[in-house]
């Protein structure tokens, strides 16, 4: 008798589990994204390149344009760890100063062009009609300028500098952001859930930001570590004619362009900037990835 | 007699599509009376969703009233389309897609009073989410869980907690059970006619499924291509169909039983096109009963006395079919 009573207690507390805890959401995403390795990977290489950009000043063994014509073109060696360029600056200080620059252009110009982007292609796509179409067109008018050229031309126009730069190379690919966010918001605007939210009698920006934003994130997501990766090498491409950061600022794609007059002889000039820049778009992806799917409650198992 | 909480006089809703204006609902008058349940059935692509849509303005009418407690909803403006969203709900056909999968249970279930802002504190709102969920029979401990982690029942369940959460007078079922198991859509059923007791809530129950519409309401409307052909109580539709095209549906419910015998009315040809359909009957082309007037001229439905109305120019002619 008291047996079976003790049975059955036990089956109900078995069968009455507490309520999973309720977390925050963003403390959800972390832990999701705790799990996946290659993610954490991504993110510890991300870290340390910000704690260098942060830190360049204690931790660059010597100054970014500290001149040693005495020890031009050195390679590899114990006192310049990653050689020395033409006018025998090391390369490692360069490249660890070099983050700071870099960095910020690749964020920067990314959030320009992806809150830019993803908003005109959300209003876009939710509203549809005539909003889309004006939307849209002037859209394809930026997408037939070739990237590099409409960088440039609004650089000549604003003036070489850091700042303008980030804003040329955000603009340049905001087209690309609105196409993929309408596209999707496209694909979420006619599903229920959307017309549930229409019919408890939410307003556009709230069913905007809270249901169709949050399910279109995924493909964004992407786009955006891509991004990152591009805007440094657009970046890149206006410092090697000029228009970009000015020497003797120290920026990967310009070392990496200036480096590759030197090739032939000296690899590492090159090597190294390259191999900086590498290396952070490989990390952000690897980033990326996980973060989409930590966002993703379907895929949290 | 008793109030009506909703009557729909003449309303349409045409889109225009590029072979020209497709008329989904063309001409629809009903009511409902507090308390009952209306049964919208017709074939798929007849309309009975869009007329749902129309009723609460998720789609804006074409022409038409719909008058909610003695007041045309149509000429509402913004901040009174706020407050009659309290009023009317709908209960969605598919319970994967009408759950936003970003959204735990309580979020979704919350969404109506953050929305509307019915509680100012937190604990209160939390309170009222709980309370939801016990009404429809979830368990307590799913309130952080995300739909994809349940099975269609409980995210139907959802889907209806959600539309308890602002006290509505009427809610729209739009076929709410049609993608369920068989097992489940009785549960379901079964809750939503318990909640009709307990709120005294007034159901639109929109479905193609004859044996659910014969289950659950108490009048039924036949609909088929814009129109309604047919209204009436649940038990005079049964036994004394007047319109040849619900005479032809009913016949199509399967007797379980090898000796009876019935006579199956079998509909020639297709339903036609509703992108600019010709004057005279809808059902025309396909009715055994057909006669010259019903080519040229749109029968209205006329009022045949005990509440039924029938939609056709011989209704006291055609001989009653056998069911």
């Amino acid at each position: 008798m008291s047996n079976a009573k003790t049975l059955q207690k036990q089956t109900l507390e078995k069968t009455s589990q507490p309520a999973k805890k309720k977390r925050s959401p963003w403390v959800t995403v972390w832990m999701s994204l705790k799990k996946n390795k290659s993610a954490m990977f991504g993110l510890i290489i991300i870290l340390i390149l910000i704690f260098c950009a942060l830190t360049a000043d204690f931790i660059a063994p010597y100054g970014f344009d500290d001149q040693d014509l005495m020890a031009r073109f050195q390679t590899p060696n114990s006192k310049h760890w990653f050689g020395t360029d033409n006018f025998g600056r090391d390369i490692l200080s360069r490249v660890i100063y070099g983050s700071r620059i870099s960095l910020q252009v690749g964020f920067i110009a990314v959030g320009i062009s992806m809150f830019t982007g993803g908003a005109l292609g959300a209003i876009a796509g939710y509203y549809g009609g005539k909003m889309d179409n004006v939307i849209m067109r002037f859209m394809d008018i930026l997408l037939a300028i070739p990237g590099i050229l409409l960088a440039i031309s609004i650089v000549a126009a604003l003036g070489p500098g850091l700042q303008n730069v980030m804003i040329a190379v955000g603009i340049g690919s905001i087209p690309s952001y609105a196409r993929i966010v309408r596209a999707s918001v496209l694909s979420i605007r006619d599903q229920e859930f959307i017309e549930a939210a229409k019919a408890v009698g939410a307003n556009d920006f709230r069913i905007i930001t809270k249901h169709i934003i949050p399910n279109s994130m995924a493909p964004i997501i992407v786009q955006a570590t891509l991004g990152v990766a591009g805007a440094i090498l657009s970046a890149a491409g206006l410092s090697f004619i000029g228009l970009g950061i000015q020497p003797p600022t120290p920026e990967w794609g310009a070392m990496l362009s200036t480096g590759r007059q030197f090739l032939r002889d000296h690899w590492h000039i090159a090597t190294f900037p390259g191999l900086a820049i590498m290396i952070t778009i490989f990390a952000l992806n690897l980033l990326g990835d996980g973060l989409r799917d930590a966002l993703d409650p379907r895929l949290k198992s | 007699m008793q109030e009506r909480l909703l009557e729909v006089r003449n309303l349409k809703k045409h889109f225009s599509t590029k072979k020209g204006m497709l008329h989904a609902v063309d001409g629809v008058n009903f009511f409902i009376n507090k308390g009952e349940t209306l049964g919208l059935v017709g074939e798929s692509g007849c309309g009975k969703s869009t007329t749902g849509r129309v009723v609460l303005r998720l789609l804006e009418a074409t022409e038409g009233e719909i008058i909610f407690e003695g007041k045309d909803i149509l000429q509402y403006n913004k901040q009174q389309q706020r407050e009659m969203r309290k009023e009317m709900q709908i209960v969605f056909q598919d319970p994967f897609a009408s759950l936003n999968p970003r959204m735990t249970i309580s979020e979704i279930i919350a969404e109506p009073l953050v929305v509307n802002k019915v509680f100012s504190s937190k604990v209160d709102m939390q309170k009222r989410v709980k309370e939801l969920m016990e009404t429809v029979g979830l368990a307590e401990r799913l309130i952080n869980a995300y739909p994809h982690e349940l099975d269609g029942g409980r995210r139907q369940r959802i889907g209806i907690a959600r539309a308890l959460a602002l006290k509505p007078k009427f809610i729209v079922q739009d076929e709410p059970v049609s993608a369920l198991d068989v097992s489940i859509q009785a549960q379901i059923l079964n809750l939503m006619a318990d909640l009709q007791d307990e709120f005294g809530l007034t159901y639109l129950f929109i479905s193609h499924d004859l044996s659910v519409v014969k289950h659950v309401s108490d009048r039924i409307a036949v609909m088929y291509l814009g129109k309604i052909v047919e209204l009436s109580d649940y038990s005079s539709m049964f036994n004394n169909p007047l319109h040849p095209y619900t005479q032809a549906l009913l016949s199509a419910i399967p007797i379980p039983r090898i000796d009876i015998k019935r006579e199956r009315i079998i509909l020639e040809g297709d339903v036609p096109s509703p992108i600019n359909p010709p004057e005279g009957c809808r059902f025309y082309g396909r009715c055994r009963y057909r006669q010259d007037i019903c080519k040229n001229k749109t029968p209205e439905l006329k009022d045949m006395g005990n509440d039924k109305y029938v939609a056709c120019h011989f209704t006291n002619n055609l001989k009653p079919a056998t069911v």
